[in-house]
């Protein structure tokens, strides 16, 4: 008998994760990304993965890990997933080492690790500075190889457009449109999991690739799937402000040893190299002295804020600070984080081995994501979610070099979970809802090409872009949120009247991008609307109006849920799993 | 004062079977801006030099940090990543072709899968038993990992591919990229089971002896990946393997 037959969408690590672990155990993976899944974009993961393999004689255990990753996302993940992740990252990392990752190694050949934030042990395994890429290619390689076996099914170029549910809302299959010829399909399946990364295409410019527009996990969350805790999202401290996105420096740079500053003195004429060290404000190592360089991203990020903002120190009175490794030896930069440094030299033109990046923090990670179970079922039965996309692991604020791992744990349980609802799911009847809902997107499809308005669907997406990126970030007012949510209304309504320059039907790149801007402005209002009810600080959510933590009354799972009214989403909370650890107070100034 | 304005010609095709078009194009000048930046600006307002309306370029690209290898193009006649492409230093009007040999999709939006196809029949996979915990891997000196990793680097764009005088049809060659793949392989202590299947993969045609030693792979490489010696070590062990095979009969 022919094994069940399940739909993995997206390629990146979660995703591969999932498909090799579905063939291994003898099912049939129909595999879709938008681009050739190599090119996803875990590849742009540069510092490392983490796991407490304790290789270092530091004591490393699980559980020290654990609390890491609790304490670091201000005690709002649920903690029985967050345990069981870290303690199979051992086992991870072995695996992905077996597979030929090309771990950097200790000169007796075993696994080198460097440190990374959030904590104070070696506990990143790493892969010069490029592991994401050196990870999804090992997946990409064993995907290859049962895809070979005939296993995998790849349909590369298509792109997600909704899940198809039967009259019970059980899922049963997906549509999905050709990105060359702009064929709709349905897919049967038996069951679904979806790894489609992260929203960073919401905030207009971020370190996220392109594909990352969150529009898959907003089709899910219009056809009645939770969205959680939408409103944290993770800002880097460190990013190469460009025109096109912000390039991510790796937080591997300050592992390794990197510095952060400013010259104490505003509008410092002198040349870098000519500030003497006295003169140098090192205002990480200074407020925080036990973690120094290496707070959480959060806080790093603040702190960047509150030097240019409110010292107005930032280089040459403009929003940028110093990130420094010239101290550090070439041979050493060269080994271990060539990758980076190249990516600053290409795209800046200056040498970091010989004068201090300049940098600004960006957005970066959605910590938030389709409401799962500790299964990782979202509220559909049938779908799955892995990967950024899903909301589980990482709380209020993500660990560096924690969300390789979460993909990786992801990939492992959510393949096999789906496998297990696959076999004791009840036959579809019918068609299972296929034709009706291949019926409902062909209509949004006829509707848009026939759309003769005058707006310019990449203008309107840049106008939510900039207002994400102003009200929705590192900063947040209650008055610049509702601000924000008034003018997603704004460009819903004027999505209206999208103009489409280009009707035609092969390989249309700006009428795919059409269909998912209007996704992206469904998804953003949860993230808006989740940040204005949330009036406390916790994490990478911070409200200056209400500077504490409130664990009485926001100790709670934000789940948005789509009602296609004027209001926009509804809302619900739900009370976290802290059955292991006891939330205390969050601090970085000292020994924790 | 007129503001400074950057120039591209673009070459355009709305199908595989469609007549190819340049058109230009006159934006304003930013500074960072790159050829990628330049093509977002183009479909925020997709109008020609001359004024007339088009539509905006279709092309690949995602991670823009050059490491997912989607935005491979001509770029002044040369074969690279667009977004690594910045505009200040580029001489203008900028010329803009998707490479040519490979299949045209649309506009700078070529099929390159079959690199991923050669990448199969050469089997670039390290054969593991399974995804369980079999405890830790081989071990692996550093001195190892520094020849692996730079090969390891390959972001498959196939600017390798796309500059081999005898990368075409005739020839069916691999190309330098799968080559590498192979090197890397066939060193891994897992890996290297498979060697003798990824050498006669190499073997008939279309394999390593279509090499000519042009170079230009090397040269073009945007990972700066050691193409050649790969290529060179590889055919070597190709040649051993011959004989073997030839010699076992």
């Amino acid at each position: 008998m022919a094994g069940p037959r399940i739909i993995v969408v997206g390629g990146g690590l979660a995703g591969l994760a999932a498909v090799i672990k579905i063939a291994e155990a003898g099912g049939n993976v129909d595999l879709f990304s938008i681009v050739p899944v190599k090119r996803s974009h875990s590849v742009c993961a540069q510092g490392g993965i983490n796991a407490a393999k304790n290789l270092k004689g530091e004591g490393d255990t699980t559980a020290q890990h654990f609390d890491d990753t609790i304490y670091g996302g201000d005690f709002l993940a649920n903690q029985t997933p967050v345990k069981a992740m870290c303690e199979m990252a051992p086992a991870i990392i072995d695996l992905l080492d077996r597979m030929g990752v090309p771990f950097n190694r200790t000169p007796e050949g075993l696994l080198d690790f460097r440190r990374f934030g959030g904590t104070l042990y070696h506990r990143t395994a790493f892969a010069g500075a490029t592991t994401g890429q050196q990870l999804l290619y090992a997946l990409d390689e064993q995907a290859r190889r049962y895809e070979s076996e005939g296993k995998v099914r790849k349909y590369e170029g298509w792109e997600f457009l909704s899940a198809i549910l039967d009259e019970k809302g059980v899922a049963r299959g997906i549509t999905a449109m050709d990105l060359r010829s702009m064929e709709l399909r349905a897919f049967p399946a038996d069951a679904i999991i979806l790894a489609t990364g992260g929203i960073g295409a919401i905030f207009g410019k971020s370190t996220n690739s392109v594909a990352c527009t969150g529009s898959a996990q907003s089709a899910l969350y219009q056809q009645g799937a939770y969205y959680a805790n939408g409103e944290f999202i993770q800002v880097h401290p460190t990013c190469i402000p460009g025109e096109d996105k912000l390039r991510l420096m790796s937080e591997s740079a300050r592992g390794e040893g990197g510095r952060v500053w400013v010259p104490r003195t505003a509008g410092d004429k002198r040349p870098v190299k000519q500030i003497p060290e006295s003169e140098r404000f090192y205002f990480l190592e200074e407020w925080y002295p036990k973690y120094g360089n290496l707070v959480p991203r959060d806080v790093a990020t603040r702190a960047i804020h509150k030097v240019v903002y409110e010292h107005g120190l930032g280089i040459d009175g403009q929003p940028m600070v110093y990130l420094d490794v010239t101290h550090i030896d070439h041979e050493t930069l060269n080994r271990k984080l060539e990758g980076i440094l190249e990516i600053y030299e290409k795209f800046v033109g200056d040498d970091p081995r010989e004068v201090p990046m300049k940098i600004f923090p960006g957005m970066h990670y959605t910590m938030g994501g389709l409401w799962v179970d500790f299964n990782l079922m979202t509220s559909i039965p049938g779908i799955f979610a892995a990967g950024e996309c899903e909301y589980q692991h990482h709380g209020a604020n993500r660990l560096g070099a924690n969300s390789l791992v979460s993909c990786m744990f992801d990939g492992f349980n959510a393949g096999p979970n789906a496998m297990r609802y696959a076999k004791s799911a009840a036959a579809t009847e019918g068609d299972g809802g296929a034709a009706a809902e291949l019926q409902r997107q062909t209509e949004i499809n006829k509707k848009l090409l026939s759309s003769s308005g005058t707006e310019n669907p990449f203008k309107l997406w840049r106008e939510l872009g900039h207002t994400m990126t102003e009200h929705a970030t590192v900063i947040r007012y209650n008055q610049g949120l509702k601000q924000a949510d008034e003018k997603i209304v704004e460009l819903l309504d004027r999505y209206k009247n999208v103009n489409l320059s280009d009707k035609s039907q092969w390989a249309n790149t700006s009428f795919a991008f059409t269909r998912q801007l209007y996704n992206m402005l469904e998804l953003s209002r949860t993230v808006v609307q989740g940040a204005i009810l949330r009036d406390e600080s916790r994490g990478a959510h911070y409200k200056p109006d209400f500077p504490d933590r409130n664990d009485e009354k926001f100790l709670k799972t934000t789940k948005a849920s789509f009602t296609g009214a004027p209001e926009g989403p509804r809302f619900e909370f739900e009370d976290v799993d802290t059955q292991y650890i006891k939330p205390r107070p969050r601090r970085y100034d000292a020994a924790k | 004062m007129a503001s400074r304005t950057v120039q591209l010609e673009i070459k355009r095709q709305a199908s595989p079977d469609a007549p190819a078009v340049w058109e230009k194009f006159e934006l304003e000048w930013r500074p960072g801006m790159n050829v990628i930046s330049a093509m977002m600006e183009i479909a925020a307002n997709p109008v020609t030099a001359e004024g007339r309306e088009t539509t905006p370029i279709s092309y690949d690209s995602n991670c823009l940090e050059e490491i997912c290898g989607s935005c491979a193009m001509r770029i002044n006649g040369k074969a690279r990543m667009a977004c690594s492409a910045l505009i200040d230093n580029l001489e203008q009007p900028i010329r803009i072709e998707p490479l040519s040999k490979f299949p045209l999709v649309r506009d700078l939006q070529v099929d390159r899968s079959v690199l991923f196809k050669n990448l199969m029949a050469v089997k670039a996979w390290v054969p593991v038993d399974g995804t369980y915990d079999l405890g830790s891997g081989p071990r692996v000196f550093p001195q190892q990992q520094e020849v692996s990793y730079p090969l390891s680097n390959c972001i498959s764009c196939t600017c390798c591919m796309e500059v081999c005088p005898q990368f075409n049809e005739e020839t069916g060659f691999v190309g330098a990229a799968t080559i590498a793949q192979v090197k890397l392989f066939n060193n891994h202590p897992t890996g290297k089971v498979l060697k003798e299947e990824r050498l006669r993969a190499l073997a008939g045609d279309g394999g390593i002896q279509e090499c000519g030693f042009a170079q230009n792979c090397v040269e073009v490489c945007p990972k700066q990946i050691p193409l050649t010696n790969a290529i060179s070590d590889v055919g070597r062990d190709v040649l051993v393997q011959k004989v073997k095979d030839f010699l076992r009969g």
